[in-house]
């Protein structure tokens, strides 16, 4: 599997990444060198292995359902590079 | 909420969602007639409902409706760094119960996966949802429609996720406002399989799983607050041909809204492709003010949400038992209710059906039914509750919870009508008094003195003393002209303020004036 700067230049877009145009080939480079890497885990044969979805070998705990946070408007906003009224203020989102 | 600018559909990929349709045959009053010929129309659902829980599905701020924006945030839902969600076993137990109501598989073993994209009432830049392995499997709604027909809709899957924030574009002027109070709620998306056929078959099918919900307690199934909305997929195709490309309208949020979005979008895409046009598949909005769908903004960029399993969280692993407990705690759901209302009651399939569409109704009709070891009238408490009973509700605006009128209060109404104590017509003058004062009906009937005059004299001589007064009226019955005998019985209703028994009254004059 080999990436083309159309790729990178689209991964980047998903991920909200600016890169230069000049940037793409060297990012398409480093990228497949990565990919290869990985790609060695293809030589073991993983027939009738279930996806492996966490690195420990533990099941999810489970919270009780009691409202136990909430009501600090001031910390969830304080880094808000702008707020008004409570909400968080960001550039129009549609036209 | 998942925005409606946000165009990025296909949630679940065509090898996933069973995209085939077991259903077959159709009524054929809901093929359209086009210029060139029939077509069908193919109806699947999406539907969010909000799970009834008191704090979020990975943390522990609260759910309630209402409040001032950003109350209802915890760290976690702000998605400042560093936070990990910890997972509400509510929510679990909620989507196992709704999966039971809907008869679905359950699974033991269910995993949480990162949907990403980018929007500003989404801090994390992805929803944790479930992707490969959701928690409940297959299942199926059974659909009654009002002309007796039933089908049955497949679900292919219930999944667990995160509701988004809420963005307010109007409030100031070039710029959105975010609040996150939402951000986290925990959702339960019910996605059905295509087996719908028309507008009235898809708001009747999202009207029983809104009422299915709402018997086990999973959502509140409020459409006004958004609790339950629906994403409507609809095609179309000639009978018995592969399915047509599909469109998604979006966020749905009322029964009547589901149809008349489908009626719409059905006669659209009919008209592009009779014309020799192509369907693109698009999301589209219904717009309930013109009562038509219309495309939402395109993006450039494909649909591409890069799921993989969240690594802040591990695999959700539940046995047996936890099922088994849940299964226990189920309610009678509707068509097993509505099954026993018929054979208990005698009900007709129609009337069982309008009863327990609510479960509060079921409930308020069986409280009205019992008499304390003896049943009253079934027919008779079923015609007061949808008639005069819903009447009052809807003038007063009140759900049925809020009724000042027990059910026990109505039946004890329903008491004196069946013992001649009042008659039918003064028992709606005494319901309404109940529903104004709370009293009891025969402490409303002894206060004003209602009793129905039942003594054979009595109404005698107030015949006779009307007949006497109008001989002109009487000799014209008298003559054959039936016509007058209704103006009698008015006059001795009026002369009694409609206490008078009116089938004596009737008796009466005919033994009177007739012959």
């Amino acid at each position: 599997m080999a990436l083309d700067t159309d790729t990178v230049k689209r991964i980047a877009r998903l991920a909200r990444i600016h890169v230069d145009e000049a940037d793409l080939g060297l990012l398409a480079d480093e990228l497949n060198n990565i990919l290869v890497w990985v790609e060695q885990l293809d030589e073991v044969n993983t027939d009738g292995v279930e996806p492996m979805t966490s690195v420990v070998e533990m099941i999810q705990r489970l919270r009780v359902d009691v409202v136990t946070d909430g009501d600090i408007r001031n910390r969830v906003l304080a880094n808000a590079p702008l707020s008004a009224d409570g909400f968080f203020v960001v550039p129009k989102v549609i036209e | 909420m998942i925005n409606t600018t946000d165009i990025q559909t296909e949630d679940i990929p065509d090898h996933l969602v069973a995209h085939f349709t077991s259903r077959t045959g159709h009524n054929s009053a809901d093929l359209i007639e086009g210029e060139t010929g029939a077509w069908e129309i193919i109806i699947g659902l999406e539907v969010h409902a909000q799970v009834m829980s008191d704090s979020k599905l990975f943390s522990g701020a609260p759910t309630g409706f209402g409040s001032k924006p950003n109350t209802h945030v915890s760290l976690v839902d702000a998605a400042m760094p560093g936070m990990l969600p910890v997972l509400n076993e509510m929510a679990i137990r909620q989507a196992v119960r709704t999966g039971l109501g809907l008869e679905a598989q359950i699974n033991l073993r269910s995993i949480f996966d990162r949907k990403n994209y980018f929007y500003p009432d989404l801090p994390q830049g992805y929803q944790i949802s479930q992707f490969s392995d959701p928690i409940v499997g297959e299942g199926r709604v059974s659909v009654d429609m009002k002309d007796g027909e039933s089908f049955e809709v497949g679900v292919v899957r219930i999944h667990l996720e995160q509701d988004a924030g809420k963005s307010i574009h109007d409030r100031i002027p070039d710029q959105t406002c975010i609040d996150l109070n939402r951000s986290g709620v925990a959702l339960m998306e019910i996605v059905s399989k295509p087996d719908i056929r028309s507008g009235a078959e898809a708001a009747a099918y999202f009207s029983k799983l809104r009422s299915i919900l709402r018997y086990l307690g999973t959502c509140d199934g409020n459409l006004e607050e958004g609790s339950l909305r629906a994403d409507v997929n609809v095609s179309v195709r000639r009978p018995g041909e592969d399915l047509g490309i599909r469109c998604e309208i979006k966020n749905v949020n009322s029964i009547r809204f589901v149809r008349e979005a489908v009626d719409y979008e059905a006669r659209r895409q009919i008209e592009i492709l009779e014309e020799g046009g192509k369907i693109d598949q698009q999301t589209r909005l219904f717009d309930p003010d013109r009562g038509e769908t219309r495309s939402m903004r395109s993006k450039e960029e494909a649909h591409d949400y890069r799921y993989f399993p969240d690594p802040d969280l591990l695999p959700v692993v539940i046995d047996e038992a936890f099922i088994a407990e849940i299964k226990a705690s189920l309610p009678e759901l509707p068509d097993i209710k509505a099954a026993r209302f018929v054979s208990e009651f005698g009900l007709s399939e129609y009337d069982a059906g309008v009863l327990v569409a609510e479960r509060e109704t079921a409930e308020f009709f069986e409280a009205v039914v019992d008499a304390g070891g003896t049943k009253r009238d079934p027919k008779i408490a079923a015609n007061w509750i949808s008639g005069d009973f819903f009447r009052r509700l809807n003038a007063d605006d009140l759900e049925i919870v809020d009724s000042p009128v027990s059910g026990a209060q109505l039946g004890g109404l329903i008491d004196l009508i069946a013992d001649g104590t009042i008659s039918g017509k003064i028992a709606k003058d005494v319901f309404d008094e109940m529903f104004d004062s709370g009293k009891e009906a025969n402490a409303i009937v002894e206060e004003k003195g209602l009793k129905q005059i039942s003594d054979a004299g009595e109404i005698s001589a107030v015949i006779d003393q009307i007949i006497e007064g109008n001989p002109e009226q009487a000799d014209q019955y008298r003559q054959g002209n039936t016509k007058v005998a209704g103006w009698f019985t008015g006059q001795a209703m009026k002369a009694t303020q409609g206490k008078a028994n009116p089938q004596m009254v009737n008796q009466l004059l005919q033994e009177k004036l007739g012959s």
